[in-house]
């Protein structure tokens, strides 16, 4: 859990939502030890060539701000009013009405008023009338405008790295407008006079240099995939084969780093390899493109870009006719809905077609990339999988849906299809915390660090308390997802909230429901628990066979 | 405070119109006119302001299943898949406000859980609100056509229903002033909308509520005469405005609240009415996968190649036998 240690607990108790006396226009930032992140690395910012790199501190009184840091920013936002409508557009039609208020997750555990979508919202609409609206320039602070002094910035550092950009606002705003392409911009601002946090600027660096965030070079990276070969072999008597940047492979996998380094990701990555060899995939990983997540979403949309490059880059280098992405969330909103924009076309693909079902996955025609959720629906509706659930049954499970592949992306159906056919225990959290009503997990979009963990505590209470309500209804004890984020920072959430609740990824109840042709006797499950002592009080609620959406 | 100067004004604005009745041709013509103009004119400024600057990228807000596999129910409401979907989903936003229809409330209870209610009043409210204010409107349409469109008398029947009082009291006259009073309410009320609510805000609703009950209290109980309403209304839409002489102070105070409102539409919040259509995360079809979206500025970055990540870790890489493009 966090490195440091917290004054107070957090409890639900403690928790009001009644905002205080005074104006919002007359509150500043309060830099309270776990509540904010740490500032961006100056030998990260130099290496990216990005503005102003120094060494300053978040919570330092002076961010040794250049000159002209106010001119940088009207600029700035001038530049982004002129390239993007939507900028415009939120900038000018909110009327306030509150609708979004109680919908973000942050609010919600911290009650803390700045933290209601319209207001995070408002901090930067209220520069931009005082600026470039008339109303605002004549009336000042009579039509909600505001100076952009050194206070109001620091304002919008700590409230906009206070957004994990989950878009849930968004579904319940009458007009649609969505704080996370709002925070998307701030932090663009911010990052023109050199603020940003450490934990987005480093990974992004890494990711630059190496491929992946976590900076695991070449070597390493193929050290952990024959790692994960022999976990395999051990836990199945089989040996798969993982090839590494072959070229002339069909397909192009591509997954988030944490995949093959984090727990319990990994478990995933082992259901992966044991799919893949199952059904004979003629496919490929790649050291180069061995990142599918992408924390330049987090920076700014030149980040997404240069660092996403990579993937169309090697699916053309390698000769690879499509590519097969793993689970991940924040990946996903990136390969949905900005990598064809960005760096397509892909003209020098084809458009995917399963090999072993022959399913071609039109929905994926111009961008060439289809989600593993997507590809193993298919095959267990083609009956092409010998599946046996009940070596999960000592799993009694819920599903989370990431922020971004529900609310930007829509894939709701196949992730629950996979897992119902893979597990006999399978329990819906109530539907105002599922699909495109989801709850963040409090610390997505780069915001997943230590020293931020009090804020993670709170932001990722609605999805814990809605968790806790299933394991008490249903019994269930684990809370299935598909996104790498999820898969890290949820573990110390429930240890928090509801301990012994256990995190896990789709595909690590395929590999366990998976029979592999010559097998050996199956007798752990893939995290190495001995299979058939798990009980599970519920009553078995879709039996066997196949559960059809 | 900001409740206290928005009704400050009110009440300046109304003082103001009070002069109304001295200088007819001021307030009967040219008042009306330049507000007209000017919100003719501001509203195509501002669209056109949104308008000019691009949507590069497609980025629609999905709050269904996403067509994928043909098995599948694909939801082309809520996550559409081709352009009728979207006008499904525009015409549900615009003319039922499908989104606020979601709308919930959080509670704490019992320190320990939090639960997600229902709460439909803000979108019954707002439904009340904008529809009535279409009809009423479009009532007003027998004082700008002659003869009278035949629309308009059917929806006066309808909105005359319960014929009480002469002349008819219309439905939608009371259901304005009771929707505003109750959004007006809610803002003072609901602690979190207060804090976030600013002198417009309250100005918005003084205003909309200055002209509904100017309008009633002209109707019902300081009647004036209408045949000259007509005849001026009628000289305004053609362009040859005569003013007849009579006509109650209390016409004037109605119509230069309405100035008012024209004249500050576009250039405040209110603009949401043509906002609405140009909001990318509704407007826009989930299709990102099946068709390439253009981006018109589309930036080159600088970006790091095979070439030089093989180069960076050249030796690395063939120490554990990974291939190569370039052995040197």
């Amino acid at each position: 859990m966090a490195g440091e240690k917290r004054e107070q607990p957090v409890t639900i108790e403690d928790i009001s939502h009644k905002p205080p006396k005074k104006g919002w226009m007359d509150t500043t930032a309060d830099f309270r030890k776990g509540t904010y992140c740490y500032s961006g690395g100056e030998k990260f910012v130099k290496y990216l060539d990005l503005p102003f790199p120094r060494e300053w501190k978040s919570y330092d009184d002076d961010w040794k701000l250049p000159e002209n840091w106010q001119e940088i920013i009207f600029e700035g936002m001038r530049e982004r009013l002129d390239k993007y409508r939507s900028f415009r557009v939120f900038m000018d039609i909110c009327v306030r009405c509150g609708a979004c208020a109680d919908k973000c997750h942050f609010f919600i555990g911290s009650g803390d008023p700045k933290n209601m979508p319209v207001l995070r919202a408002e901090l930067l609409r209220a520069v931009y009338r005082r600026n470039f609206t008339l109303a605002g320039k004549l009336m000042g602070k009579m039509a909600g405008a505001r100076e952009l002094t050194v206070p109001v910035l620091k304002e919008w550092f700590y409230y906009f790295f206070q957004c994990t950009e989950c878009r849930r606002c968004s579904v319940y705003c009458p007009y649609g407008i969505d704080t996370c392409e709002i925070t998307m911009m701030a932090r663009e601002l911010l990052s023109l006079v050199g603020l940003g946090i450490n934990w987005i600027i480093e990974p992004v660096a890494n990711c630059f240099r190496t491929g992946n965030h976590l900076g695991i070079q070449p070597h390493a990276f193929k050290d952990s995939i024959e790692f994960a070969v022999d976990e395999v072999e051990e836990l199945t008597g089989i040996k798969v084969d993982a090839p590494i940047n072959k070229k002339g492979a069909e397909i192009l996998f591509v997954a988030p780093s944490a995949d093959y380094f984090g727990e319990p990701h990994y478990y995933t990555l082992l259901g992966y390899l044991m799919l893949f060899h199952e059904i004979g995939l003629d496919y490929t990983w790649s050291t180069y493109a061995s990142e599918g997540g992408n924390f330049g979403l987090f920076h700014s949309h030149e980040m997404i870009k240069r660092l996403n490059n990579k993937i169309y880059h090697e699916a053309k280098r390698l000769g690879v006719k499509w590519i097969l992405g793993g689970e991940c969330g924040h990946m996903w909103r990136v390969l949905h809905q900005y990598m064809d924009t960005m760096n397509g076309p892909a003209d020098f693909l084809e458009v995917p077609v399963s090999p072993v079902t022959g399913t071609r996955f039109d929905h994926a025609q111009s961008t060439k990339m289809v989600h593993i959720c997507e590809f193993t629906s298919d095959l267990i509706k083609n009956d092409k999988l010998d599946l046996d659930p009940s070596r999960n049954d000592h799993w009694n499970v819920t599903f989370h849906d990431s922020c971004n592949t529900s609310r930007a992306m829509g894939l709701l159906e196949e992730p629950r299809y996979v897992i119902k056919n893979t597990c006999n225990n399978f329990h819906e959290m109530p539907e105002n915390t599922i699909k495109e009503h989801t709850f963040c997990c409090g610390s997505g979009s780069g915001l997943g660090t230590d020293e931020n963990m009090e804020m993670r505590l709170r932001g990722g209470l609605p999805r814990a308390n809605a968790a806790k309500f299933v394991r008490e209804k249903f019994g269930v004890n684990v809370v299935s997802c598909i996104c790498a984020i999820d898969k890290a920072t949820l573990p110390p959430l429930f240890e928090y909230w509801i301990p012994g609740m256990e995190v896990a990824g789709v595909h690590e109840f395929v590999g366990n429901a998976l029979n592999i042709k010559g097998q050996s006797e199956r007798k752990t499950d893939l995290r190495g628990e001995p299979l058939n002592d798990g009980e599970v009080e519920e009553e078995i609620v879709e039996e066997g066979g196949k559960v059809d959406v | 405070m900001n409740i206290w100067l928005s009704l400050l004004l009110i009440i300046v604005l109304f003082l103001v119109s009070l002069l109304g009745v001295q200088s007819p041709q001021l307030f009967g013509v040219v008042i009306p006119y330049a507000a007209i103009a000017i919100f003719i004119l501001g509203i195509v400024y501002r669209i056109v302001k949104w308008a000019r600057s691009p949507v590069p990228f497609r980025w629609p807000t999905t709050a269904g299943q996403q067509k994928s596999l043909p098995w599948i129910k694909a939801n082309n409401l809520e996550s559409p898949h081709n352009t009728w979907g979207v006008i499904g989903r525009m015409f549900l936003e615009i003319l039922l406000f499908r989104s606020l229809f979601r709308n919930t409330k959080v509670e704490l209870r019992d320190g320990s859980r939090i639960l997600y209610g229902s709460e439909k009043f803000l979108w019954l409210g707002a439904m009340v609100f904008h529809w009535c204010f279409l009809i009423i409107i479009l009532r007003h349409f027998r004082f700008f056509t002659e003869p009278v469109i035949e629309f308009v008398h059917w929806l006066q029947a309808v909105d005359g229903l319960f014929a009480i009082s002469v002349p008819t009291f219309y439905i939608s006259s009371i259901l304005i002033v009771l929707a505003l009073l109750y959004l007006f309410a809610r803002r003072i009320i609901n602690p979190q909308v207060r804090y976030i609510s600013l002198f417009t805000d309250y100005f918005a609703l003084f205003l909309l509520l200055a002209i509904a009950i100017s309008g009633i209290w002209m109707r019902h109980f300081d009647k004036v005469d209408i045949v000259k309403v007509k005849e001026l209304a009628l000289g305004l839409v053609a362009f040859s405005p005569t003013v007849p002489d009579g006509i109650g102070v209390i016409f004037y105070i109605h119509l230069f609240f309405v100035s008012v409102l024209l004249v500050y539409f576009p250039f405040s919040k209110l603009m949401h009415m043509g906002g609405i259509f140009f909001s990318p995360t509704r407007n826009l079809a989930n299709t990102n996968r099946v068709k390439r979206h253009i981006n018109p500025w589309n930036p080159d970055v600088k970006i790091h190649t095979y070439e030089e990540y093989e180069d960076d870790f050249r030796d690395l890489m063939k120490s554990v036998g990974l291939p190569l493009d370039k052995e040197k």
